[in-house]
């Protein structure tokens, strides 16, 4: 299949998920125009959009008079532009480590939910370990900080991956469980041990040293940096290296692997401890830009690498992609709901809603006469066989 | 009996087995875990009746949240309508009816849209349900920032039974424990028995059992395999449904974004722990919400002696922790009985994997 | 074999389908009378399947018609089917393995008390009557899991009977039964015809059909080459007729010249997933340049030993030795890597990934070695040049390297398992169920393969439920029998009967077989038996020395007729990485 076929056939699917998702999206806003308007406001859709648009790159293409008249006028500001690209690049960076923790676990076969929970822990250990070298030189205690996060994200995902080792009991289910627990387990250790007296609220000691360095604009950290090169590493574990092979055959052929020699609990284990990893990176990103971790800390992050991993079908590339592009609707979200007075929330709902366009890939296929060949990763079809069998 | 409680460590145990004892007697520890229990007994109902079908359902979560928002709108507008109608048995109003109806049907409704996609579209189920769960968080949670609903409709009233039986000596307590709560909450044990004698006995029950072990032999006589599992799966939203009207309309008088609280997947495990039977599922819920009905017992009413002394110091020196701890004892729980469980509990053979009829392209 | 001249029961009329790429049926036209006994003959994929499924409703013919008793009729479905006294018992058993006998049998045609509840006693007193009118004694309340094969074959048929069929298709039903079983149901099928039932009967086994049948249609490429009564006709005719050509269905054999023993094998006990014992002491030896053919009926402890022979299962007890180097519990790489290769039995399932390239499955076993790997990364060139080489060498038929493996035939699939494990400096090489379900030229392939590597010194190990393959190829017999070997023979001189009284007593003895095939609660009985007397004993020393690796799952694969044995559960096995 030649390089374009085959680009095509990949993105084809997510591509008309996501305008789908978006027109059905536009429906809803003009259904809520009346709460939110207090009238029926067909153009809504149209303003709100291109307030997104312009929240994440700078770019404007309405222009609105105080007679409440649109106009087309398209306009490029280009420090507005400056800030809004670094709002999106910085929203991507922990998308993308999401994505991957994700998506490396479908490569196995495993569907990693517990990111949430893995980014909590890892962001935790992150503001416990800056905290503890907040005055050693800044390369070692980023470096640190940084290894520490990734650590304790690590853990967070050794566990379940142990226990479906072990037990056969699915992911699933142990680490939405463990998602509920990291927040409670974390929440008593802040308010009841690491607290530190002086700020109106709970949280632990600042990081100090260990915070992440700016490297452009307001919030372009070195997380950007740690996200991007990534990308490439696990690009090249999964599909150059044998350890790599490894884990897809498990993902694709549990058995075959074990009459290939391979391990499935090894690699099991292995590949939920790296998916934790990735999260426990993500977490401490977004702490180590924080300062410090404030008890009610709480982030969609875990929760939104789902969708990356999925509209970027479990491949890194994709899915450094669908994060570009998820970062851009939370950083343009805000300026959407100040513009267009419309909750942030909707872009969960759009967010669900590519994810269910996604999910009906058949049907769209039908409904729109694609005849591209299917390049469904095998490996999500595997996801629900292992449910309740019990065994690895 | 006072003489177990001085014993060193083992004698906290005893304390606390004999203020079980106690409680449950005397106090309402009873009937709360049952009404604890609720939502997950109906959310692993729903789960037998999907997975027992053939079908993964993970959804539960998100169709007992939608169930939940639904049910809480529809009673707050019809309240609002009628808002000087006499409360009948249990307290219901038409409001709280209504929103019952509407949860029920929103439970339905969303079981179709899985249905649909693990069935007809062949999706991976797994994803299925995950689409569901994200959808539902984020359409609640937009719905509840833009409406900002003001006001609720109240919740179902808890029934009295007649005090010659709840004050019986050795078996009061159980006429207290299915009798003095709401109607969500009474009508799951008769729900859990209808459909353990159903599943079990009835042509239904063994059409359904065979179609998730083994579709192709069911097809070979003549079973429709689609129509029976998309019957079953929405059917089983009826109780999802139930479950969404429980957390607002019998238990809480108002939504919270995320209010499920992840006790979809608790029921899930439930479903796992009871061998996919719903009197098995049933049990699972009550053990795994004990522990949260216990905490609330301890927190509101210490117990006395050695062990009272010993955790109001922990609470003095953790509150957070030990608030916390509570909470999060049914996670933990759910956790250890996977893990222990999982490998003798056996699944429906062909649970999760997409029936394909044989000479389809 | 009473004939009653009247009219067909059944006629289909110029049936043609079509599926995208190929012509299942081809204009085939059947007739079938009352009472009479007719053999659908054709390999693999001729299009027996495809006819019969349009028969029972389960597809829709392009062209042609159906006529029951002479009037057209169009079946709308299995139930429709059902409903007109046409019933089918499918090569693979359609029985639900946890379900009872009798809830087994009501399904879909259930006996109710009332509209909502089922009447089992009602069903219980049918089912025992209609077994007593055929000779044999039913529990209905065993569970379908616990049966044998031959136990569960006879439950299909009382499937049908209890719908009052009066066209039964069989669907290859002797593939998995011992000769002296496949007796057993011929009886049962000439009471059937003598009552005026018609018997459709599909096989590709030649000299079944020559003795059961009271006329033979062979089917060739979806289209019928030939009508038979068997009087008429011979085996060597037959085969020509299937297979288009004067085949050698048997591969010449010829000489073996054993060297010493390269694989031995002393006092194995292995234990199944359940803990129980399933290899109870075996003691063999292959020698370099011999093939040794283990017959047997699925379900006699094969899986496991082969399991542990090649790495995936520990055994409990026991010494193996590759050429005097002690390998027991060692993992499959190190096997590998002293010489021993294996086709595993269930290709889709162990022998492939299916979703993977196939120039990936070619390299599956040896994915990290030099030179398709280099260090830590693999080696892309290496990979693809291998795969262009294999393809070439052992005539697998596939559009390119990087296809799918899915995408290609069951015999070619085999073809590149094959080629995988052959194209190896080869010790030892344990062949399981090698040739199941492909076609007449692949079979002849890969026998032809095997026979090339014994004469080039490898012991090779052939384990199969075909009785006529290890027959075919074996220069000596094993006969494995609840997980021990009650016999040890010589190939060539050895006679089909005697294997099949051992395939299906463990003894030589005519009369063991009485019991177990007329009473079922005697069969369960015999089985439960035969496991507990042993598990007495055993089950200690599974207890003791069990496998500490062996979880407790409770792994359901119940052994229903030609499925594939359980696969191995969990997790590293000896030294495997």
């Amino acid at each position: 299949m030649n390089t374009l076929r085959r680009l095509y056939a990949l993105s084809i699917i997510p591509v008309v998920s996501i305008v789908l998702a978006l027109l059905v999206g536009s429906v809803l806003i003009i259904l809520s125009s009346p709460a939110s308007q207090g009238h029926l406001d067909f153009l809504l859709p149209l303003t709100a959009y291109e307030a997104l648009i312009e929240g994440a790159t700078g770019f404007s293409f309405l222009n609105v008079d105080p007679a409440q008249h649109l106009s087309f006028a398209i306009s490029f500001d280009g420090t507005l532009a400056a800030r809004a690209l670094t709002n999106t690049v910085a929203a991507a960076a922990p998308l993308v480590l999401t994505g991957l923790a994700v998506g490396v676990g479908f490569k196995a076969g495993l569907f990693n939910i517990g990111g949430t929970g893995q980014v909590l822990v890892g962001g935790f250990a992150a503001a416990l370990a800056g905290a503890a070298v907040a005055h050693q030189p800044a390369p070692i205690a980023v470096t640190i900080a940084v290894i520490c996060g990734a650590l304790g994200g690590a853990l967070w995902g050794f566990i379940p991956g142990a226990l479906k080792a072990f037990t056969g009991a699915h992911e699933v289910v142990l680490t939405i469980m463990l998602n509920s627990l990291a927040a409670l387990i974390i929440v008593g250790l802040v308010n009841d041990v690491f607290k530190i007296s002086g700020p109106t609220f709970a949280r632990t000691a600042g990081v100090g040293n260990a915070t992440l360095p700016i490297l452009f604009g307001r919030n372009g950290s070195l997380g950007v940096l740690i996200a991007l090169a990534v990308v490439p590493i696990a690009y090249t574990l999964i599909y150059r290296t044998t350890l790599g092979f490894e884990i897809r055959t498990v993902g694709a052929n549990p058995s075959a692997a074990r009459y290939a020699g391979m391990s499935p609990r090894k690699l099991i284990i292995l590949t939920m401890t790296l998916c934790g990893l990735f999260s426990g990176l993500a977490g401490t990103i977004e702490i180590l830009g924080l300062g410090y971790y404030p008890a009610v800390f709480g982030t969609s992050i875990g929760f939104t690498g789902i969708t990356v991993a999925l509209l970027g079908r479990a491949h890194p590339v994709g899915i450094l992609l669908a994060a570009i592009l998820l970062g851009a609707m939370r950083a343009g979200a805000p300026s959407m709901q100040i513009t267009a007075h419309i909750p942030l929330e909707i872009i969960d709902v759009i967010q669900g809603l590519i994810l269910l366009f996604l999910a009906a890939e058949l049907v769209i296929r039908r409904l729109l006469r694609i005849r591209a060949d299917r390049v469904t990763p095998g490996e999500l079809k595997s996801v629900a066989r292992s449910y309740g069998q019990g065994n690895v | 009996m006072e003489f177990l409680y001085d014993i060193p460590v083992l004698g906290f145990v005893f304390q606390l087995l004999g203020y079980i004892i106690t409680a449950v007697a005397t106090t309402n520890l009873a009937p709360q875990t049952l009404q604890l229990a609720t939502p997950v007994a109906l959310g692993a109902l729903c789960g037998v009746m999907n997975e027992r079908s053939g079908i993964v359902n993970i959804g539960i979560e998100g169709m007992m949240l939608t169930a939940a928002f639904v049910g809480f709108m529809a009673a707050m507008l019809v309240d609002q309508a009628m808002p000087d109608a006499a409360p009948g048995f249990f307290g219901a109003t038409p409001a709280l009816v209504v929103g019952v109806l509407a949860a029920i049907g929103a439970g339905m409704l969303v079981s179709a849209l899985h249905a649909w996609l693990s069935i007809s579209v062949r999706a991976d189920q797994i994803i299925s349900g995950t689409v569901i769960n994200i959808m539902a968080i984020g359409l609640t949670g937009y719905l509840n920032r833009l409406i900002k609903p003001q006001g609720s409709a109240g919740t179902f009233a808890t029934f009295h039974p007649p005090d010659e039986l709840i004050n019986l000596p050795v078996v009061g307590w159980i006429f207290r424990m299915f009798l003095q709560v709401g109607p969500i909450s009474m009508s799951v044990l008769i729900l859990v028995i209808v459909l353990q004698v159903l599943l079990f006995r009835s042509r239904w029950g063994l059409r359904t059992r065979a179609v998730g072990e083994h579709p192709r032999a069911a097809d070979t006589v003549g079973i429709d395999v689609i129509r029976l599992r998309y019957r079953n799966v929405i059917l089983g939203g009826v109780f999802a449904g139930l479950a969404g009207a429980w957390l607002t309309l019998e238990f809480n008088a108002s939504f919270q974004n995320g209010m499920t609280a992840n006790r979809g997947f608790i029921a899930l495990a439930a479903v796992i722990f009871g061998r996919w039977t719903p009197l098995g599922a049933f049990g699972g819920a009550l053990l795994f919400m004990a522990s949260e009905s216990l905490g609330v017992a301890i927190r509101s009413n210490p117990p006395p002696g050695d062990l009272g002394i010993w955790l109001s110091g922990l609470q003095a020196q953790f509150p957070s922790i030990y608030n916390n701890f509570f909470s999060a004892l049914p996670y933990v729980l759910t956790i250890i009985v996977l893990a222990g469980v999982v490998g003798r509990s056996v699944a429906p053979a062909a649970v999760g994997q997409p029936y394909v009829k044989e000479g389809a392209s | 074999m009473t004939q009653i001249v009247s009219a067909p029961a059944l006629e289909m009329r110029g049936i043609t389908k079509r599926y995208p790429g190929v012509v299942a049926n081809d204009g085939i036209d059947l007739d079938i009378k009352p009472g009479e006994i007719h053999a659908l003959l054709g390999e693999n994929g001729a299009g027996k399947s495809t006819l019969m499924n349009i028969l029972y409703g389960l597809a829709t013919p392009d062209e042609g018609e159906i006529l029951l008793d002479g009037v057209p009729t169009t079946i709308a479905g299995p139930s429709d089917a059902i409903d007109r006294g046409i019933s089918m018992v499918h090569q693979h058993f359609m029985l639900v393995p946890v379900l009872s006998v009798a809830d087994n049998i009501l399904l879909g045609e259930e006996t109710m008390a009332n509209p909502i509840f089922l009447d089992r006693r009602e069903a219980h007193r049918r089912i025992v009557e209609l077994g007593k009118r055929f000779g044999f004694e039913i529990d209905p309340d065993v569970k379908v899991a616990n049966l044998s094969v031959g136990w569960q074959q006879r439950v299909e048929i009382l499937k049908a009977l209890y719908r009052e069929a009066r066209i039964l298709v069989l669907d290859e039903p002797t593939a998995v039964l011992t000769p002296q079983e496949t007796k057993e149901i011929f009886e049962v099928l000439r009471r059937l015809a003598a009552e005026g039932h018609s018997i459709i009967f599909i096989s590709h086994k030649l000299y079944e059909v020559l003795e059961i049948a009271d006329r033979i249609t062979v089917i060739r490429r979806g289209k019928v080459v030939g009508s038979r009564v068997p009087a008429e006709t011979d085996e060597d005719d037959l085969a020509a007729l299937m297979v288009g050509r004067n085949v050698q269905l048997v591969v010449d054999r010829g000489e073996s010249h054993p060297a010493g023993p390269a694989l031995t094998v002393s006092d194995l006990r292995v234990a199944d997933d359940r803990g129980h014992e399933a290899v109870k002491g075996v003691t063999f030896d292959v020698r370099a340049g011999e093939i040794l053919g283990v017959a047997g009926v699925a379900g006699n402890g094969q899986d496991e030993m082969v399991e542990a022979l090649t790495g995936l299962r520990k055994p409990t007890s026991g010494r193996v030795e590759l050429n005097g180097r002690d390998v027991t519990g060692t993992g499959p790489r190190e096997l590998q890597k002293y010489g021993m290769s294996f086709v595993p039995g269930d290709r889709q399932r162990f022998g492939l990934v299916l979703s993977f390239p196939l120039e990936d499955n070619l390299v599956l076993t040896q994915y990290d070695e030099a030179p398709y790997a280099r260090g830590p990364f693999r080696n892309e060139t290496a990979i693809h040049d291998w795969a262009k080489r294999a393809i070439a060498e052992y005539d697998i038929r596939t559009p390119s390297a990087t296809v799918s493996a899915g995408t290609l035939s069951g015999g070619n699939q085999q073809k590149a398992v094959v080629a995988r494990e052959f194209s190896r400096d080869l010790k030892a090489l344990i062949l399981d169920q090698p040739t199941r379900g492909l076609d007449v030229g692949s079979i002849e392939f890969i026998h032809r393969q095997a026979i090339a590597k014994r004469d080039a010194g490898a012991a090779i190990l052939l384990v199969s439920a075909e009785l006529d393959e290890v027959m075919e190829l074996s220069d000596r017999i094993a006969v494995m029998y609840r997980g021990e070997i009650v016999a040890l023979v010589d190939g060539p001189s050895a006679q089909r009967e005697d294997i099949g009284l051992y395939m299906a007593t463990g003894r030589s003895d005519p009369e063991a077989m009485a019991a177990t095939t007329t009473s079922m609660t005697a069969a369960v009985a015999a089985a439960a038996g035969a496991d507990a007397g042993l598990t007495g004993s055993s089950a200690s020393d599974a207890g003791l020395d069990a496998n500490p690796d062996a979880s407790p799952d409770a792994s359901p694969g119940p052994k229903t007729g030609s499925g594939p044995g359980n696969g191995p559960d969990g997790p590293d096995r000896g030294g495997g990485e």
